[in-house]
């Protein structure tokens, strides 16, 4: 049964957190996060069993308003973080939300191992080419010759293609999408969730505040028409020539293959140590605790 | 083949980090290679699957940590291990763990310093960095150990406190207690004392996961056992929730500090030998104090009045024994022997406050401080 938008709130939104949220009018966190929330309820998640992960910037501060179980990480290492989770616990249903500079800048090196070790959990990346919470430098994922705070006179760095990194480093399932489709991007996202191994879904969104004023792309409305307009379908790319795709959104499942997942290779693991060297398991080692000193 | 018993062993330093680990439960392992740790990692990576635990050996050390921490938030007893440059790049990481209240214990085997310095050269000059290598104010337990044996038994009590008051605990040896070899007996696996983190009982709707409690130590609930709540680096309220507000923002914060405070007696520990009417005291920890034991024995042989300090526990800084030292009145000066340039000879200064002398014999030029070395300062002071 489908839930109406209000239903959703009700039923994934904190209610003993402070509202109103951080982010500005005009913001795509926001459809982010509410296609994210779709996407688990058509699912069937239990709420107790998903851990939403971040790290630091604008998007990562969405986990403070979700109820599930929620860890709002340091800046670049939400990944890490949420390896140690899944490791500890693989039941859990673990999903990262990170901005571009949080997911591909400060926490590259995270990014493409956690891509490698194929874990079976999902990056979402809501990429605005821009660092919005300390008000608008360059990102990884800045246009060439785009202006920032601190690119006054133009952007020399290439920015990261993250879709294709994701490729290149081995994640199973690769998506991209943007805030302007809102019905595919709630789509894929639910594809990554069911996809076991390493998902990553990149949503390219706007910051009208920092970054759609300074370089002159109008405001939230012309710069959603420009993800409209910009955006192709990996089926109609496919078709086109590399220079006909300069500067075009190529959108929907880009990856998806399967490969042995990780967790449940580490109990063929297991299985090989007990083999080598029986010891009791945790579970064995029965203790007395009575007249326990730290 | 289930362990019966005690057993006697010859092991390494950090082999005995691995048995304590494994004694007290520890479960998960995240790290990254680094001399003179590695033994470490090494161990647990052949062991900790078999126990049915989790070995992983990160892209760095603040992945390493990271997954610490967020395999400790999901129930598990975790630790990593590192070295000086692995041990600086975890600051930040540490200090999430101090204010998020997060079990996790981390072995720094020191090298010489700073950078890359002398790997693999035996130091002691990490001692200030594990008080305040991470930014703001926040509490660290810091422990030390001088033989195999005790490397056993600290790598236990490092994670029984870090369980009991939730918070990061180092365990601080340098090269020489991680690579040298003793003949160790290692009490029976249910012999070993287990403190685990206190869980919620009441029902998830009334769980408040920073709440104030008797011990400043809230309970603490795994993600996945139906209590859903906020973890954030953010300073916050007592649901989680970052907060901005003065009196939320100071009862947390002292809070965090409170918990450990209530808990010095037993957190802070020193080993005294003849101090009872020593003139001149040596204040020695880990390797140092092997040296400092025989040059102060030396010294009552022949008929003079020196005494040791070993220190076990480094932060909080156990005060409480120098009072007790100078208390007794005989003390004339106290002698800081360590293989930096002097870090804990200033907390000594600090806490002695000018009521005897304080000197100091150290080395920073990667060989051992010597037990003749030791001797002739101490001939100085008496």
């Amino acid at each position: 049964m489908e839930r109406s938008n209000r239903q959703i709130i009700q039923k994934y939104l904190r209610h003993n957190k402070k509202f109103p949220h951080i982010w500005c009018p005009g913001c795509g966190n926001g459809v982010v996060l509410g296609c994210l929330l779709r996407a688990i309820d058509r699912i069937g998640w239990i709420k107790d069993d998903v851990v939403l992960v971040s790290g630091i910037g604008c998007s990562s501060r969405a986990p403070v308003y979700v109820d599930f179980n929620t860890l709002h990480t340091v800046h670049g290492r939400a990944l890490a973080f949420a390896t140690g989770v899944k490791l500890a616990r693989p039941h859990l249903h673990v999903v990262t939300l990170m901005g571009d500079g949080d997911s591909v800048g400060i926490g590259g090196n995270h990014f493409v191992h956690a891509c490698r070790r194929n874990i079976d959990m999902t990056a979402v990346i809501i990429n605005n080419q821009i660092y919005g919470m300390t008000g608008g430098q360059v990102s990884p994922a800045t246009p060439q010759g785009a202006l920032s705070t601190t690119t006054v006179y133009g952007n020399l760095d290439q920015p990261f293609d993250i879709s294709r990194l994701a490729e290149a480093a081995g994640a199973t399932f690769v998506a991209r999408s943007t805030t302007y489709h809102v019905k595919e991007l709630e789509k894929v996202l639910g594809q990554a969730f069911r996809h076991v191994g390493f998902s990553v879904v990149e949503v390219v969104a706007g910051c009208p505040t920092t970054y759609g004023r300074r370089n002159k792309l109008g405001g939230p409305v012309e710069m959603m028409r420009w993800q409209k307009e910009k955006a192709v379908s990996v089926k109609k790319a496919r078709e086109m020539a590399p220079e006909e795709l300069a500067g075009r959104i190529v959108t929907g499942v880009l990856v998806d293959r399967d490969a042995p997942e990780y967790t449940r290779e580490y109990e063929k693991i297991r299985e090989a140590a007990r083999a080598a060297q029986p010891e009791p398991t945790v579970e064995e080692d029965k203790v007395d605790r009575t007249g326990a000193e730290p | 083949m289930r362990p019966q018993g005690s057993r006697e062993l010859l092991l390494q330093g950090n082999e005995a980090v691995v048995e304590g680990a494994l004694a007290v439960g520890c479960t998960f392992y995240a790290g990254y290679p680094i001399t003179p740790s590695t033994e470490i990692a090494e161990g647990l990576a052949a062991r900790l699957p078999a126990v049915g635990g989790t070995f992983l050996q990160m892209e760095d050390e603040i992945g390493s940590l990271a997954a610490c921490l967020g395999a400790s938030l999901a129930g598990a007893k975790a630790m990593t291990a590192t070295s000086g440059p692995g041990f600086s790049l975890m600051q930040e990481l540490i200090g999430y763990g101090c204010v998020a209240e997060i079990p996790a214990v981390i072995v720094n085997v020191m090298r010489g310093g700073p950078s890359t310095g002398l790997p693999t050269s035996p130091s002691q000059g990490d001692v200030m960095q594990t008080r305040w290598g991470t930014h703001g104010d926040h509490p660290i337990i810091v422990l030390t150990a001088s033989s195999v044996r005790e490397a056993f038994d600290m790598t236990v009590r490092a994670f029984n406190l870090s369980e009991k008051y939730r918070n990061p605990v180092i365990l601080l040896l340098d090269e020489v207690v991680g690579h040298m070899r003793e003949k160790v007996r290692l009490p029976a696996r249910g012999a070993v004392g287990r403190v685990d983190r206190i869980r919620p009982s009441m029902p998830p709707e009334w769980y408040a996961p920073y709440e104030e409690t008797n011990t400043g130590v809230p309970p603490m609930a795994a993600f996945g056992d139906g209590y859903r709540y906020h973890v954030t680096g953010l300073v916050h309220d007592r649901m989680g929730f970052p907060t901005q507000q003065k009196t939320e923002i100071v009862q947390g914060v002292n809070r965090l500090f409170r918990k450990i405070e209530r808990g010095f007696r037993e957190i802070c520990l020193t080993e005294e030998a003849s101090t009872d009417d020593a003139e001149a005291v040596v204040v020695a920890y880990g390797s140092v104090a092997r040296s400092a034991r025989e040059a102060v024995e030396e010294l009552r042989v022949q008929g003079r009045r020196a005494g040791l300090l070993r220190l076990q526990t480094l932060w909080p800084f156990p005060r409480a024994a120098f009072e007790r030292i100078l208390g007794r009145g005989t003390v004339r000066s106290f002698l800081v022997c360590e293989m930096n340039r002097g870090q804990v000879y200033r907390e000594v200064l600090r806490v002695v406050r000018g009521r005897s002398e304080v000197h100091k014999l150290t080395r920073n030029d990667g060989e051992l401080i010597t037990p003749a070395e030791i001797a002739k300062a101490l001939r100085e002071w008496l």
